[in-house]
């Protein structure tokens, strides 16, 4: 015979339970919007592309170019960042064989990477765009997570001995809204769907997982060993 | 009448989990709380969307007839209709799941652990509803 009625009482309770469970945990993920933001509709002005093309590291004379375009509160693009960045950077920047442009990429569902990209770009002002790059992605605490990451951002800002009034200046005056914008919509042209991707030698390699130090040093290997035309 | 209940509860987990990917999606909520970076990657692919709709949006109304047919079940137990609806349904859910598995193992070669979480609902569900007597009151229903 069927579920004793207590059974069928406990099975609509739990329901009951299940159902409000959710709509309490989505409310809240609703509801849990940060403050702080950084125009996405922003006019891009002359002055956010002449002469700015990126974020670049390493010698100029290198024989190889890396375009990353990536979204700081990506987790793919953090996982690059800590894991392979720093090998590729003592391997392959640092030795001159490769220089590294980094584009942002902002993700429309990414509430606060284009806050942490403008904190990054006003670090730039003061020469400290790359430790600042660095601390960001390292995710320390996990301010993805936080309703508002601003302060995080500041605190960062503050450790690596930046003038925090010029910061504060900059921050408040979301300068580079538009430079931000003009990366997103470069990668866009160029056909970037997802992040991180990259570009080399104008052919574009989407995923972190695609492009690594192995990958990076065998394709410098192949261009070297090509005789000259 | 145990397995239409495990079903019904099973499938509305699904719901609240497809909806948490669709309104991330949106970008609505912000980031997935999601240990490993396989999951941006899966929910930004172009294998995301299956013509045209995107598949947390499927997976909300596949998860939701479920559901309801589960209910209904519950609630006309002589009629076995729903039940064989239910069961099929379930089994089209499963399918699909190995399918955008696939893609994540030999296409995308990263794995989210919501879309992980949403296998085992669906195949949870799919045992209940096969294995669980055809129809509530039967020889083996409780």
């Amino acid at each position: 015979m069927a579920a004793a009625p207590s059974g069928v009482k406990n099975f609509y309770y739990l329901l009951g339970c299940l159902a409000i469970a959710g709509v309490l945990g989505i409310g809240y993920l609703l509801l849990r919007r940060p403050p702080v933001s950084i125009p996405a509709n922003v006019t891009i002005q002359v002055s956010d592309t002449s002469g700015f093309h990126g974020y670049y590291m390493g010698s100029d004379s290198a024989p190889l170019t890396v375009t990353e375009y990536a979204d700081y509160e990506c987790p793919a693009c953090q996982q690059f960042m800590v894991v392979q960045m720093p090998t590729i950077e003592e391997r392959l920047i640092r030795t001159g064989r490769v220089r590294w442009r980094y584009r942002d990429f902002p993700l429309d569902q990414h509430r606060q990477s284009r806050v942490a990209a403008h904190a990054a770009a006003c670090a730039s002002e003061q020469n400290k765009y790359w430790e600042m790059n660095q601390r960001i992605y390292a995710w320390e605490p996990e301010w993805p997570f936080k309703r508002d990451a601003s302060g995080i951002f500041r605190d960062y800002a503050r450790a690596l001995g930046l003038d925090l009034a010029k910061y504060d200046a900059c921050m408040s005056s979301a300068r580079y809204a538009g430079r931000i914008e003009a990366g997103r919509l470069e990668g866009q042209a160029a056909g970037v769907e997802s992040t991180p991707t990259f570009m080399i030698n104008n052919r574009l390699y989407p995923g972190g997982g695609s492009v690594h130090y192995d990958m990076l040093k065998s394709l410098l290997d192949s261009l070297q060993a090509k005789p000259a035309k | 009448m145990r397995a239409r209940m495990a079903t019904a509860l099973l499938s509305l987990a699904g719901v609240f989990l497809a909806l948490y990917l669709e309104l991330h999606k949106l970008g609505v909520i912000g980031p997935l709380a999601c240990g490993t970076g396989g999951c941006e990657a899966v929910q930004f692919s172009s294998y995301s969307r299956v013509f045209g709709v995107d598949v947390p949006v499927i997976g909300i109304a596949g998860y939701g007839t479920l559901f309801v047919l589960s209910l209904v079940s519950l609630q006309r137990p002589a009629d076995e209709r729903w039940p064989a609806l239910l069961r099929w349904l379930a089994l089209g859910g499963v399918l699909f799941t190995v399918y955008l598995t696939c893609i994540e193992l030999f296409v995308l070669q990263t794995i989210c652990r919501w879309c992980v979480g949403s296998a085992v609902i669906i195949t949870l569900v799919c045992l209940a509803a096969w294995l669980g007597p055809r129809r509530a009151g039967a020889p083996g229903d409780e």
